[in-house]
């Protein structure tokens, strides 16, 4: 196979494109794509601080190392779910990485500043363990966004992720739920703004992007995901993106092009409904948002001190930003 | 060759010579699922790959973020 630029070795293919790239030629396609994600959505202004959500696997890795090269300010957010072994190695890939390249990583550790794990907590809560997952990360990551006065909040959500929610929500009919599955989310009173400059790379190619440029990432699974929907809706798409390349992509973006917006109006009524959390003050339709109750539930508590965690590890070469006194 | 496969981990042994293509099929694995590399290093879906080359075939699948 050839590079379609340059006509020299291929490493990758990408049959959705019908097009081989070399290393270098792969570089400048993923910078592209990511560049032209947040050109049409609006994702990120020149001078916004973002924070990005860091996991330790290849998409968020991937985004952090890429939105870098291309001239964004990026810290990095990682929260510890105290999943055994599978959070300690992911805390590993994200603080190496952090210092391989001299940026700034927040953490929060759950079970240390909550009182949780999320595998005795979503037991004891009666969640699903994605479940009490997600929710604990959305509400930590909005959290520290909004209280760290960053301007934009960056997921690795990829286009499979995005193709895969899309699969299920349709399956099920979720209304409610397509009118916000969109790559920007804007920021709003109790929340940041959301992007995912990923949704024009799938995850083979995010993957792909870390081997080359040397990026170590957690490659196993989370033990706590294993069978989980979200996967088989992943294959269920891989099994017909085979058959007929750029199908996944077709999905998603006919559908923000063709059908999100007839949707928007429930998702906003949905929006109009909500009130301060009694006991956190964030947005929530209940008297107590779902985190306080999960929290309440697996026998955690809020911590009494700031939980978020910084460090900033010494750069392979020059440092990017200045240093800053934040490690206090 | 020897071939290790990932989630869970393991090793098979699986005579040569193949291409890459060729090889996903046998384990009936998903070419949009998975990267294969020789020597730590990407190869693509035509390189050909023969008895005395170590492989790695990664699964790219990842559930987070549900």
């Amino acid at each position: 196979m050839k590079c379609v630029t340059c006509r020299g070795p291929a490493v990758i293919d990408i049959r959705r494109q019908n097009a081989n790239y070399c290393v270098d030629h792969f570089f400048e396609q993923c910078r592209r794509q990511v560049n032209r994600a947040i050109s049409d959505w609006d994702m990120i202004s020149p001078g916004d601080r973002v924070l990005v959500a860091v996991s330790g696997g290849k998409d968020s890795l991937a985004i952090w190392d890429l939105l870098v090269e291309l001239g964004h300010q990026a810290d990095g957010l990682y929260i510890g779910l105290g999943i055994g072994d599978y959070s300690d190695v992911s805390g590993q890939y994200a603080r190496e990485f952090a210092d391989s390249r001299g940026l700034l990583l927040r953490t929060i550790d759950l079970p240390g500043s909550y009182g949780y794990d999320i595998p005795s907590g979503s037991r004891a809560a009666r969640r699903a363990p994605c479940s009490a997952c997600g929710l604990s990360k959305r509400h930590l990551f909005d959290t520290a966004a909004l209280e760290g006065g960053y301007d934009v909040l960056v997921t690795g959500h990829n286009l499979d992720d995005e193709a895969a929610v899309l699969f299920g929500n349709t399956l099920h009919w979720h209304t409610e739920y397509l009118g916000r599955q969109l790559p920007v989310l804007p920021a709003r009173a109790g929340f940041p703004k959301k992007v995912k400059p990923l949704v024009r790379l799938t995850e083979r190619e995010t993957a792909a992007y870390c081997v080359l440029r040397g990026i170590d990432y957690l490659v196993d699974e989370c033990p706590m995901a294993a069978g989980n929907r979200h996967i088989s809706y992943k294959e269920a798409l891989n099994d017909i993106e085979v058959r007929s390349p750029g199908a996944k992509h077709s999905f998603y973006f006919g559908f923000l092009d063709r059908a999100a917006a007839l949707f928007t109006p429930e998702a906003d009524a949905d929006r109009e409904d909500l009130t301060a959390c009694t006991s956190c003050g964030a947005p929530t339709t209940a008297e107590v948002c779902a985190f306080c109750r999960l929290v309440d539930r697996a026998g955690g508590h809020h911590p009494s001190a700031v939980p978020v965690q910084l460090s900033r590890g010494p750069a392979a070469g020059a440092s990017r930003r200045p240093s800053t006194n934040e490690e206090s | 060759m020897k071939v290790i496969l990932r989630n869970p981990r393991r090793e098979l042994d699986i005579t040569g010579p193949r291409t890459v293509i060729n090889l996903l099929a046998e384990l009936d694995l998903n070419r949009e699922a998975h990267l294969v590399m020789r020597d730590g290093e990407l190869i693509p879906g035509d390189a050909a790959l023969s008895d005395d080359d170590v492989i790695e075939v990664r699964p790219v699948i990842s559930g987070g973020w549900a």
